[in-house]
C-alpha cells in the first residue's frame, strides 16, 4: 500500500485523509467544528423558524450583531459594577455572562419584533425589512461602540471538560470529545436543533407552522392565527438569533468588534437551504461550511506529515498572506459551491417570503 | 409629469425628515453618555456642522454653548467643500445604479462591496502597468480594466443564479468575503512594493484621474454624471431595458412574450457589476494605489441610494447627492459637536426603514397621494427567494 502514499495528487489524497483520521482522533478539530458551526446553526434555527411560517429574514446578520453588542455591553456593566466574582465551577459562568446572556437573546426578539412587525403586519417587502435591519444594525452598533469606547470584558465562558476515559474511548472517543469539549451556548445548539426537529414535525404547533407556510388561506380557513402565529414564530426565531450573538461576544471572544459577525449570517441563509428547512439538515451544513474553517486552524498549527506537509509549508513560506486568506475565504467558498450545487433542488416553503392578506376583494 | 414626480418622491422625502428626527434622539442620548447631561441643542449644532461640512454654508456660531444665528459663507470653503461633496456623490451614484439596475430586473445585487473591491483591484493593476502611457490611454485603460473587472464579478452570482437557482442574496454575499480575502492576499505576497510603510501596490501614476476643478474635482465625476442618463436610455427607451423591467414585473410574463430571462439575469448582474466595478475604479484611481486592507462601504450604502431613489435613474442622482453630502460633512460633524460619523449610517438606515414601513409613514403623515408601482420588482426578488429556477 505504501507506493499509493508517493503517487504525487493521489499520494496527496491518500496523506489528506489520513491526517484528517489522525487530526480528529489527536487535535481538537471536530470540538472546533462544532463551535465554529454554533453561530452558523443558530442563525439557520433562526432562519428555519421563519421560513417554514412564510417569512423569509435576512436579516439574521444584524440581529447577531445587534445581540452581541448588548450582551457584551450588558455583561460588560454587571461586572464591573459586581467586581471580581468566583466563577461557578461549570462552563465558568458569572452572574455578568448570565445576564450578558439574557440581554443578547432579549434583543434578538426586540429586532425580531421589528422584523415580524414589517414583514406581517405592516406587509413590507420581506428582503427589504431584513436589509433595513442589517443596515441599522452595522450603523447602530458601529456608533454605539464609538460613543461608549467599551474597555475591558466580562470574560468568556468556559468550555466542559469531559472526563480524559471518555475521550479516549477507542472509535467513539472523538464523538464524546466534540459534544462535551463545548462551551454551554455551542452545547444549547445540539439540544434546540433535536428538539425543534422534533416539535416541527411531530406536535401541533409544528404542523400548524409548516401549514401557514405553505398555505396560509388554508390554515385560516381551520382556524389558525397566521399572524399571531408568525409573530410567535418571528419572535422564538430571535432568540436563536441572540444566542449567536452571545456566542461571538460571551463565549468565542471577549470583546465586540464592529462587524464581527462576518456574513455568519447569511452562510446561517445557505445553511438553511442546504437543509432544506429542517433543523438538523441546517445543522449539518453548519457543520459541513465550518468544518473548512476548523482544517484550516488544524492544518496551519499542526502541519501534516509527509509530502503534503513539505508542499502546503512550501506555499506557506512563498505566499503567507495568501496561504492565511485562503483559509480564511474557505467557508465562503464552500457555502457557495454547496448552494449552487444544491439548491435547484431544494424546495422553500411555498408562502415563503408572501405577505398574508385576511381578506381579499375579490 | 411634476405631479407623477412628487407621487414618487413624497415619501422619501418624508422619512428622511422623520430618520432626521430620530437621529437627533440618538444624538440627545449621546450627549447623555459623552457629558452626562441633556443637551437639547445638540442635534441642531450637530446637522448644522454636518451641513456646513457638506456644503461650506454655515448659519449658526456656537459660543460657550450658547448657540446664536448667524448665516455665514466662506466662499473659498464653499467651493472647496461642495466639491468633496461631489467627489464623495459620484462612486455612491454608481453603486447606486448597480443596485438600482438590478432592481429593475427583479434582482438583488448586494455584491456591491466586492464588485468595487474587484473593480477597483484591477483598475489599481492596470493602471499600474500603463502608469508610464500618456495620460488619456492610461485612465482608458484602468477605468476599463476596473469596471470589466467589476462586471466580472458580477457575472458569476448572475450565471449561478441562472444557471442554478443560487440566490444571489447568499452568493453575492458570500462571493464579498471571498473578494476581500483574496485580494488582501494577493496584495501581501504578489504586488506589494517595496517602500511604503504599509502593503500596497504600485503607483498607478499616469492613470490617475486627472483634476478637472478644485482639490479634488475629477474626471470620474463627469464618467457617473454621465452614466445617469446613459441608464435612464437603457432603461426606459431601449428593447433591452424593456426585456429588462419585463422581467423585474413579471418572470413569467417575459418568459411567455419570448423573453429568456436567463440571459437577462445574466446580463443584468454582470451590468450591476460593471456600475459597482467602476465605482471602486473612482475610488482607487484617486488613491493612486490599492492598500491591502481597503475598507469601502460605498458598496453597502448603493442599496440604501437604490432604494431611496426608488431604482430610478434620477431618483438615485439625488439620493446619491444626499449621502454623499451626508459622507463629506460627517468629519466636520464629528469635530465641532463631537457626534460619531458613524450617526449617519444609522440615519441611513432608519431612512429605509421608514421607506419600508412605507403605509405606516402614509397613514401616518395623511400622505393622499396613489402608491407608486415600485414594489413589483422588489417582489419578484423576495419570490425567487430559496431557488425559482429561471427556465
Amino acid at each position: 500500500m505504501d507506493f499509493l502514499f508517493q503517487l504525487p495528487l493521489l499520494g496527496f489524497v491518500f496523506q489528506f485523509f489520513a491526517y484528517l483520521i489522525d487530526a480528529i482522533a489527536t487535535t481538537n478539530l471536530a470540538p472546533q467544528t462544532l463551535a465554529l458551526a454554533t453561530p452558523i446553526a443558530l442563525g439557520a434555527l433562526c432562519g428555519v423558524m421563519n421560513e417554514r411560517s412564510g417569512v423569509v429574514n435576512i436579516g439574521i446578520e444584524g440581529m447577531m450583531l445587534i445581540a452581541a453588542f448588548s450582551g457584551f455591553m450588558a455583561a460588560l456593566i454587571v461586572s464591573e459594577a459586581m467586581g471580581p466574582v468566583e466563577p461557578a465551577p461549570i462552563f465558568g459562568a458569572t452572574p455578568a455572562l448570565v445576564i450578558g446572556v439574557i440581554a443578547a437573546i432579549v434583543s434578538g426578539m426586540t429586532v425580531s419584533l421589528l422584523h415580524a412587525w414589517l414583514s406581517v403586519s405592516v406587509r413590507a417587502n420581506q428582503i427589504i425589512s431584513g436589509t433595513v435591519i442589517n443596515i441599522i444594525a452595522v450603523g447602530l452598533t458601529g456608533y454605539l461602540n464609538r460613543l461608549i469606547k467599551p474597555t475591558g470584558s466580562a470574560g468568556t465562558f468556559d468550555s466542559f471538560d469531559p472526563p480524559d476515559w471518555l475521550v479516549d474511548l477507542p472509535v467513539v472517543g472523538w464523538l464524546f470529545n466534540m459534544f462535551l469539549s463545548a462551551g454551554p451556548i455551542t452545547m444549547s445548539v445540539i439540544v434546540f436543533v433535536v428538539i425543534l426537529q422534533v416539535l416541527l414535525f411531530r406536535s401541533r404547533w409544528g404542523l400548524r407552522t409548516r401549514a401557514v407556510g405553505e398555505h396560509p388561506r388554508a390554515a385560516d380557513t381551520v382556524g389558525i392565527n397566521v399572524f399571531a402565529l408568525r409573530y410567535r414564530n418571528v419572535i422564538i426565531g430571535g432568540v436563536f438569533a441572540g444566542l449567536a450573538g452571545a456566542w461571538l461576544t460571551l463565549e468565542y471572544n471577549s470583546s465586540f468588534q464592529n462587524n464581527m459577525t462576518a456574513n455568519r449570517g447569511f452562510i446561517a441563509l445557505a445553511a438553511v437551504i442546504f437543509g432544506r428547512w429542517t433543523p438538523i439538515g441546517a445543522f449539518g451544513g453548519a457543520l459541513l461550511f465550518m468544518f473548512s474553517e476548523a482544517l484550516g486552524i488544524a492544518i496551519r498549527s499542526n502541519p501534516p506529515p509527509g509530502d503534503l506537509g513539505v508542499f502546503l509549508s512550501g506555499i506557506q513560506a512563498t505566499y503567507p498572506s495568501l496561504y492565511n486568506n485562503f483559509f480564511g475565504a474557505l467557508p465562503y467558498l464552500l457555502t457557495l459551491i454547496v448552494l449552487a450545487g444544491v439548491v435547484g433542488r431544494s424546495i422553500p416553503p411555498a408562502a415563503d417570503g408572501l405577505p398574508y392578506e385576511k381578506e381579499r376583494a375579490t | 409629469m411634476l405631479r407623477k414626480a412628487w407621487a414618487l418622491a413624497v415619501v422619501p422625502l418624508a422619512s428622511i425628515v422623520l430618520a432626521l428626527l430620530v437621529g437627533s434622539i440618538l444624538i440627545i442620548a449621546s450627549s447623555v453618555i459623552t457629558t452626562g447631561s441633556i443637551d437639547l441643542m445638540l442635534p441642531i449644532v450637530a446637522y448644522e456642522s454636518l451641513f456646513e461640512g457638506a456644503t461650506g454654508i454655515s448659519f449658526l456660531t456656537v459660543d460657550n454653548g450658547s448657540v446664536s444665528f448667524d448665516f455665514a459663507i466662506d466662499g473659498e470653503r464653499a467651493a472647496r467643500n461642495l466639491t468633496s461633496t461631489i467627489a464623495a456623490t459620484s462612486p455612491l451614484i454608481l453603486t447606486g445604479l448597480a443596485v438600482g439596475v438590478g432592481f429593475q430586473a427583479g434582482l438583488f445585487n448586494i455584491g456591491g462591496t466586492g464588485q468595487v473591491l474587484i473593480g477597483g483591484f484591477f483598475a489599481a493593476l492596470a493602471g499600474a502597468a500603463v502608469a508610464d502611457l500618456p495620460v488619456p490611454i492610461a485612465v482608458a485603460v484602468a477605468v476599463v480594466a476596473g469596471g470589466l473587472g467589476g462586471a466580472l464579478y458580477g457575472f458569476i452570482p448572475g450565471a449561478l443564479k441562472a444557471f442554478t437557482g443560487a440566490h444571489e442574496v447568499v452568493s453575492t454575499i458570500m462571493l464579498n468575503s471571498l473578494a476581500a480575502f483574496v485580494i488582501v492576499g494577493l496584495v501581501n505576497d504578489v504586488f506589494k512594493i517595496v517602500g511604503p510603510s504599509f502593503a500596497r501596490t504600485a503607483d498607478v501614476g499616469n492613470a490617475a484621474l486627472p483634476i478637472l476643478f478644485g482639490r479634488n474635482g475629477h474626471l470620474g465625476i463627469l464618467v457617473a454624471l454621465a452614466l445617469v442618463p446613459i441608464t435612464w436610455f437603457l432603461l426606459y427607451k431601449t428593447t433591452l431595458g424593456f426585456e429588462i423591467r419585463t422581467t423585474g414585473a413579471n418572470p413569467s410574463a417575459a418568459r411567455y412574450a419570448g423573453m429568456s430571462p436567463r440571459r437577462l439575469i445574466i446580463l443584468t448582474m454582470s451590468l450591476c457589476g460593471l456600475f459597482a466595478g467602476l465605482a471602486g475604479t473612482l475610488e482607487i484611481l484617486t488613491l493612486g494605489y490599492y492598500p491591502a486592507v481597503f475598507g469601502t462601504t460605498i458598496g453597502f450604502a448603493g442599496i440604501t441610494v437604490a432604494l431611496l431613489g426608488r431604482s430610478h435613474p434620477v431618483g438615485i442622482l439625488f439620493a446619491a447627492l444626499l449621502l454623499g453630502a451626508m459622507r463629506a460633512g460627517a468629519p466636520n460633524m464629528q469635530i465641532q459637536a463631537g457626534v460619531p460619523v458613524e450617526i449617519i449610517d444609522v440615519i441611513q438606515g432608519v431612512i429605509l426603514l421608514f421607506l419600508a414601513a412605507e403605509v405606516v409613514v402614509r397613514r401616518l403623515l395623511r400622505i393622499k397621494t396613489a402608491a407608486p408601482g415600485a414594489v413589483a420588482e422588489l417582489d419578484t426578488v423576495t419570490k425567487t427567494y430559496g431557488g425559482e429556477r429561471a427556465a
